[in-house]
């Protein structure tokens, strides 16, 4: 057993950790939130001259041959700077599905162009009626001569207004929610029959709505094997998960620090309101929440590469305690920060927002409860 | 005991529902139900307030020789559940509930009429200058200088969390006319024209991210504002005094009528999220929360209605107890918000600024998805606001528990 970082792995953390506190602060944040792009093409740039974007890939693809721990340290300083660009999308993500399940020509084909920052990818699996079951899925891939027609809308594709490419999920046979019988496509969203309706999103980010209207597909834009896309597709939400939880201990770090640092210098009836023994107390419960998050964060991205019950177990425990931590060291970061922390000038309130949502991305505390019984 | 109401208060309260079926319009209920932070526009507001008044019911709680609706207790209590179930908008408090009483109570005749009337008939638009940005609990501590100059003041500092102080054409304000040894007795209680030269309002964006001119709360900076000397409400350096008899009008509040509606709307929204083949509204996790809280607010009412009989008998209302319903009453109010987050799953992401102004384009995934994030996060406020629920504690546990 060993919870130690390698050497390589605290200077991954140190490099990005001196990038984002140079190049991404609080008013350069928000300040890119509000472009109208709503990303910094530039960061995305030097994110791969860092080798970032290479981090998870095999060597030979050009990549550095990280695990689970290298994403898991990469998002963990991404979270302590709330930083928009499309990490989890483009390299945790889809990045994952064509590194571990892609054909030899869709790696040679697409990790290139990923790992050099010059195409980004956005995974468009949820559906208007399927809130956060993955199998719920209405899209429809008719085969049609060597390749496919896919029919149907996408809901809430994160990412998706940066993205030049999608994988989509789309059903190739069976019933609404059968397990068996969806597909993985890798759709150009420049292909004819794709439209999309972009929009901000409540944490900072930008999502598109995206209809797919006869879109042809060939046969090799197809993941994995006919009708196994569910497997594929779990496994990358579990790996999404697992990369938001150590987003989510970075916020939670941040916030923490901020709100004892808050109450040390926030004076009030002549003393500093951290010598309240409520607050005080207060905030020993949100360290208490981060340490077990932090825990349950290493534990799940180690325990990435078991099997898919096991992994499932993990994954759906560790989004639990996200759920429930984040919500919890969120709202009382904001209580304690007072009127301060209601408003946006300070960086609390997008962190609370940031956490707000991780909760309901890949599926809530409820959600994950119920998959936490059932693994 | 008796839970049931008389013959008369049930006639009460079939004529205010009817005159909120007639006088709550549609315009003002899309208005209201497109809000993030309880707020309409102006207009909205100063033509549902005089719609109140023309019915002679803008001020339930002032005395009827100033014009007040002469309710009694029970009728008060019924008025406002009555209200919060149409989920009709409380006038603006900061004049007709706030700085009416206070001058009733301390102010001289002539303010009275000067006043009062404009007051009621809503013409006039108030908000409050009470914390400062050193000065939020601790209100005592708090810097913004009245100088003697003769025939008015010299007023300089800033108000911070001035709530739709874009609008207000006065503020009321704390000030310190004097050092003394004891802070609260260096403070006066002024009033200020918003137009006077040297006011400045500067918008404050909270999390729910307001449309521009749509927010909600603001600084306000003064440089060097003369205020006439007529303005200055009872005797100068005895406004703690008077600030203190304001609070009171504060809290109090009934919150059940207004949770119930929120946690309806919670249920009707989980009958129109799909949920594995069925509607959210099924799901077991979802009907044991909507269940306990539903629980909850009814010991909020049945707490509520044992504290407003009392008052109806005469007695007071403690200061433990209007603590009491305002910590139970924003917690629960923001456990609903937060069960409504969950209900709308994914649709919580997209992002709206001015949510009034997109009703009548459709709302992206779920009709009514935009207004439930941003609302879950300003409510964030309400356990900080009016005495944070950490000093309503300190409340309970001194005044009734003597600890």
């Amino acid at each position: 057993m060993d919870f130690s970082f390698t050497e390589e792995q605290t200077l991954l953390r140190n490099m990005v950790q001196s990038f984002v506190s140079d190049n991404y602060d609080f008013d350069m944040r928000m300040k890119i939130v509000r472009s109208e792009d709503g990303m910094d093409r530039a960061i995305w740039q030097q994110f791969a001259e860092l080798g970032l974007l290479a981090a998870p890939f095999s060597e030979e693809m050009g990549g550095l041959d990280g695990g689970p721990v290298e994403t898991m340290v990469i998002m963990e300083e991404l979270g302590r700077g709330l930083v928009v660009e499309p990490y989890l999308p483009t390299i945790v993500l889809c990045g994952g599905i064509l590194n571990r399940h892609g054909s030899a020509a869709q790696k040679e084909g697409h990790l290139p162009g990923i790992i050099a920052g010059e195409n980004i990818w956005a995974l468009a699996f949820n559906e208007p009626q399927g809130r956060f079951n993955l199998a719920d899925i209405v899209t429809s891939a008719r085969a049609e001569g060597d390749g496919y027609v896919l029919n149907g809308a996408k809901a809430v594709v994160l990412g998706g207004p940066w993205a030049d490419k999608l994988i989509v999920s789309a059903r190739i046979s069976g019933d609404q929610r059968d397990r068996d019988g969806v597909g993985l496509f890798i759709v150009d969203k420049s292909a004819d029959g794709v439209s999309t309706q972009d929009y901000p999103t409540v944490d900072g980010g930008r999502a598109s709505e995206v209809t797919l209207e006869n879109v042809t597909v060939s046969g090799d834009a197809m993941i994995g094997d006919a009708g196994s896309g569910l497997d594929i597709l779990e496994e990358a939400v579990d790996y999404g998960i697992a990369a938001i939880c150590a987003e989510a201990i970075g916020h939670m770090k941040m916030l923490n620090d901020a709100t004892v640092e808050y109450c040390r210098t926030r004076k009030q009836f002549g003393v500093p309101i951290g010598s309240f023994q409520v607050l005080q107390h207060r905030m020993v419960d949100m360290f208490m929440e981060y340490e077990q998050s932090v825990s349950m964060t290493y534990m799940v991205n180690m325990k990435l590469n078991e099997d898919a019950a096991a992994r499932a177990k993990a994954a759906a425990g560790a989004k639990v305690q996200i759920g429930k931590s984040g919500r919890f060291v969120g709202q009382q970061a904001v209580q304690l920060h007072g009127g301060m922390g209601m408003t946006e000038e300070l960086n609390v309130g997008h962190f609370f927002k940031r956490l707000t949502m991780i909760d309901t991305q890949f599926g809530n505390v409820d959600h994950h409860l119920k998959r936490f019984a059932a693994a | 005991m008796d839970l049931k109401y008389t013959q008369d208060d049930l006639l009460f309260r079939e004529e205010v529902r009817a005159f909120i079926s007639e006088a709550y319009t549609p315009d003002l209920q899309q208005q209201m139900s497109r809000s993030k932070n309880g707020y309409m526009g102006k207009d909205a507001h100063v033509s549902w307030q005089k719609r109140l008044y023309e019915k002679g019911w803008a001020a339930p709680n002032w005395p009827v020789e100033h014009g007040g609706a002469g309710f009694s207790p029970t009728q008060k209590f019924i008025f406002t559940q009555e209200m919060d179930s149409a989920g009709a908008p409380h006038p603006i408090a900061f004049g007709l509930a706030m700085v009416a009483p206070v001058i009733m109570a301390f102010g001289s005749d002539e303010q009275k009429q000067r006043f009062l009337p404009d007051i009621l008939a809503s013409n006039v638009w108030w908000c409050q200058g009470y914390s400062e940005p050193g000065s939020g609990s601790d209100l005592a501590s708090l810097q913004m200088k009245a100088e003697d100059k003769g025939d008015h003041y010299l007023c300089n500092g800033s108000k911070i969390w001035t709530t739709m102080a874009q609008h207000a054409d006065w503020i009321f304000c704390l000030v310190r006319t004097a050092k003394t040894e004891k802070r609260q007795e260096g403070i006066s209680f002024l009033l200020i024209e918003m137009d006077s030269p040297g006011v400045k309002v500067a918008p404050l964006v909270t999390l729910d991210g307001p449309a521009k001119g749509q927010q909600e709360i603001n600084q306000v900076f003064f440089e060097d504002v003369k205020v006439p000397k007529e303005n200055l409400i009872g005797e100068e350096n005895k406004g703690w005094t008077y600030a203190k008899y304001l609070l009171e009008f504060e809290r109090g509040n009934p919150y059940s009528a207004g949770l119930n509606r929120a946690l309806s709307k919670v249920r009707k929204l989980a009958n129109s999220v799909a949920s594995d083949g069925e509607t959210l509204a099924d799901d077991p996790d979802f009907q044991r929360k909507a269940n306990d809280l539903e629980r909850q607010i009814m010991a909020m009412e049945a707490t509520e209605l044992r504290i407003f009989s009392e008052i109806s008998a005469g007695q007071n209302i403690g200061s433990g107890s209007s603590s009491l319903l305002k910590t139970r009453g924003t917690e629960i109010k923001q456990d609903v918000a937060q069960l409504a987050v969950e209900a709308i799953g994914q649709y919580g992401f997209p992002f709206v600024s001015d949510t009034q102004s997109s009703a009548n384009t459709p709302d992206v995934g779920l009709d009514g998805a935009p207004i439930i994030v941003p609302s879950y996060l300003n409510k964030r406020k309400e356990t900080i606001y009016a005495g944070s629920n950490e000093i309503q504690r300190n409340i309970i546990a001194k005044a009734v528990l003597g600890l």
